[in-house]
């Protein structure tokens, strides 16, 4: 499912350039349930950027689904990043403008889909994750375990291959945190590959694989490889 | 290409933004607003001085006599010039370039005219046929003194429509009818109208000599008028220099005293008030263009203030799998609606405003009919339009291009 091999990457800051990811090595099969563990500065937000092509990367290759990602276009990039990938963020990331069932459907205004069958759609995901009640509330208007729930839905409509969550628990105390991780393990049943940044060891122990980076480099790796 | 979904994001954008939009779409309107009144007022002030010209022929001299300033040959200054009929002789005689002679006398006080049971108070001068068109006389009905009036000092007169109306109604012709000025009969040869002002309709024009005669003072001229054809400003100037020279030898006054007697050349007159208006015109494209400007300006803020909001949002709505050209579409879709509908809204204000304008102040002789070429009208707006465009074009094509994880860091 993906496949990375000696990727580096750099931040210049100012005069000095940060060496951020050091020849990462890493593959993941399909259907995996993966967390990347590590400190702040460790570089793990900024793997995830890459898988989930929100970031470019500096030399190596990465390949997702058997296809190469490397300078892709606008066009091609965002078509990737609508069609394989679903994103959760740590601050959720919804429009605060649109309501909780306009914000599921939003990917789906991308991919060409009618607005009636995608708010149709919408309120479905939102079943699923059980705020079909609060359609029609405004982000500001719901908890944050909820708006993370509405951002899962959201990720979840297009029917993504891989789901990248960047601290989806960073802003959620540890009962919603546990609930929110279900969600993903419930997900990952579906056979959807999920891969969790957290630097919580609670999170990461949920997870069937562990991940460890420090210092922009991979450390060791629990569990078995598949 | 209609696409109705697309519509839909972006209403629901506009309406759940309202303040933004509200304050894009003022200064679009706003500054159409002003630039439609602005040179709305500037055509109606205009309009209104060249109808102060519309009276007389725009090249038409006028002589009256003054007052002498200067000492000149041992007369004494304050002296007054008479003219009389044979300095007007002179001039016909012996000046070039001049046409439409006529030499005027005028009635000391008005004049009461009769006609059976209805009287009223005109305006009794002497003309000769000349005056027609330097005055810029319209016969409505009959004829205008002419040659053979003046030869043989017959009493008839040609009256203005106001004074026609008054003593014969709306309806009757007064042709050949007989009216008593200052109780001596006058058969009315014609009448006329007179785009001057109501008092150039509130007279009686009868043949020079018979007013002089009937009315006392044989040899005096009040005015002499003519027009120089199609002399140039220069020419004008000379005529008038020479007329002066002229009048100097005869009456024996200093011919660089201008208050001895008075001459008017209008068409001079007259470009000056071009100049002048075509320099209000400037001024008002010059405040005009500054509003515009001023429009521009705060499109293109609001434009960029907008997208620097929204980096977040479109950051996330690549996330999402939004592509540059529908995250810059669905920018400048928004502002060409907000510009295109709030331009047409400051056009039809500024148009309805002239308009109430025009009617609430109708008869003012100083600001008439203020209009407004459409065609600039419509020009400024679209103008409006495209520059508070490419204003959110540049900074939405540099917010799509920036990588989303980049956008998503702004909070």
């Amino acid at each position: 499912m993906i496949k990375l091999s000696n990727i580096n990457k750099h931040y210049s800051t100012g005069s000095h350039q940060l060496h951020v990811l050091k020849d990462i090595n890493l593959e993941i099969g399909s259907g995996e349930l993966v967390s990347i563990m590590g400190s702040s500065g460790s570089g793990k937000s900024t793997l995830l950027n890459i898988l989930g092509i929100l970031d470019e990367y500096d030399s190596g290759e990465y390949s997702l689904d058997n296809t190469l990602i490397k300078n892709l276009s606008e066009q091609k990039a965002a078509k990737y990043r609508n069609e394989f990938i679903g994103f959760i963020f740590q601050s959720f990331h919804l429009l605060g403008y649109k309501n909780a069932m306009e914000n599921v459907a939003l990917p789906l205004y991308y991919k060409g889909v009618s607005r009636k069958k995608r708010n149709k759609l919408a309120l479905e995901y939102l079943d699923k994750v059980g705020l079909k009640e609060w359609a029609e509330h405004m982000p500001s208007q719901l908890s944050g375990g909820q708006q993370q729930r509405v951002s899962i839905a959201r990720a979840l409509i297009t029917h993504p291959k891989l789901i990248l969550a960047d601290e989806p628990t960073g802003a959620l105390d540890s009962v919603t945190s546990q609930s929110v991780m279900n969600l993903f393990r419930e997900v990952n049943k579906l056979g959807i590959t999920v891969i969790i940044v957290t630097h919580e060891k609670d999170i990461s122990d949920l997870t069937d694989r562990q991940i460890l980076l420090k210092d922009g480099a991979i450390l060791e790796k629990e569990d078995v490889d598949v | 290409m209609f696409d109705l979904d697309k519509w839909q994001e972006i209403f629901s954008t506009i309406n759940k933004n309202r303040l933004r939009t509200f304050l894009t779409g003022f200064s679009v309107a706003w500054g159409i607003f002003m630039l439609i009144l602005l040179l709305g007022s500037g055509k109606g002030l205009q309009n209104g001085a060249e109808n102060q010209f519309a009276g007389d022929a725009i090249n038409s001299v006028w002589i009256s006599p003054g007052k002498t300033s200067l000492p000149y040959k041992g007369y004494k200054p304050d002296r007054f010039i008479r003219l009389e009929n044979d300095d007007f002789e002179d001039i016909r005689l012996h000046q070039k370039g001049i046409e439409n002679l006529s030499a005027r006398k005028y009635l000391q006080g008005s004049g009461m005219a009769t006609y059976k049971n209805k009287t009223g108070n005109f305006d009794i001068l002497g003309c000769l046929p000349g005056e027609k068109e330097a005055e810029q006389i319209s016969i409505i009905e009959g004829r205008f003194v002419d040659h053979l009036d003046i030869t043989e000092a017959r009493k008839v007169a040609c009256i203005g429509i106001d004074m026609k109306i008054e003593l014969f109604g709306t309806d009757a012709s007064p042709i050949g009818e007989y009216i008593n000025i200052n109780g001596i009969p006058f058969k009315v040869i014609g009448f006329f109208s007179d785009q001057g002002g109501d008092r150039d309709v509130r007279r009686a024009w009868l043949p020079l000599s018979t007013h002089q005669k009937v009315f006392g003072d044989p040899m005096r001229v009040d005015r002499m008028v003519m027009t120089t054809g199609d002399a140039t400003i220069e020419e004008a100037d000379q005529i008038v220099s020479d007329l002066r020279t002229r009048l100097s030898q005869r009456l024996n006054f200093d011919p660089t005293d201008e208050r001895a007697v008075f001459i008017r050349n209008r068409a001079q007159f007259f470009q000056k008030f071009v100049q002048l208006f075509f320099g209000i015109r400037v001024f008002i494209w010059i405040i005009g263009c500054g509003t515009i400007l001023a429009g521009i300006v705060g499109v293109s803020n609001i434009m960029m203030i907008v997208v620097k909001e929204r980096t977040r949002e479109i950051g996330i709505r690549k996330a999402l799998g939004a592509t540059a050209s529908s995250i810059i579409g669905m920018i400048m879709q928004e502002a060409i609606f907000i510009t295109v509908v709030a331009g047409y809204i400051g056009l039809s204000l500024g148009v309805g405003l002239l308009e109430w304008a025009d009617n609430m102040i109708s008869g003012n002789d100083y600001f008439l009919n203020p209009e407004v070429d459409i065609k600039i009208a419509i020009s400024a707006t679209i103008l409006l339009i495209i520059s508070g465009s490419l204003a959110g074009l540049i900074p939405a094509i540099r917010a799509s291009r920036i990588q989303p994880v980049v956008a998503l860091r702004e909070d």
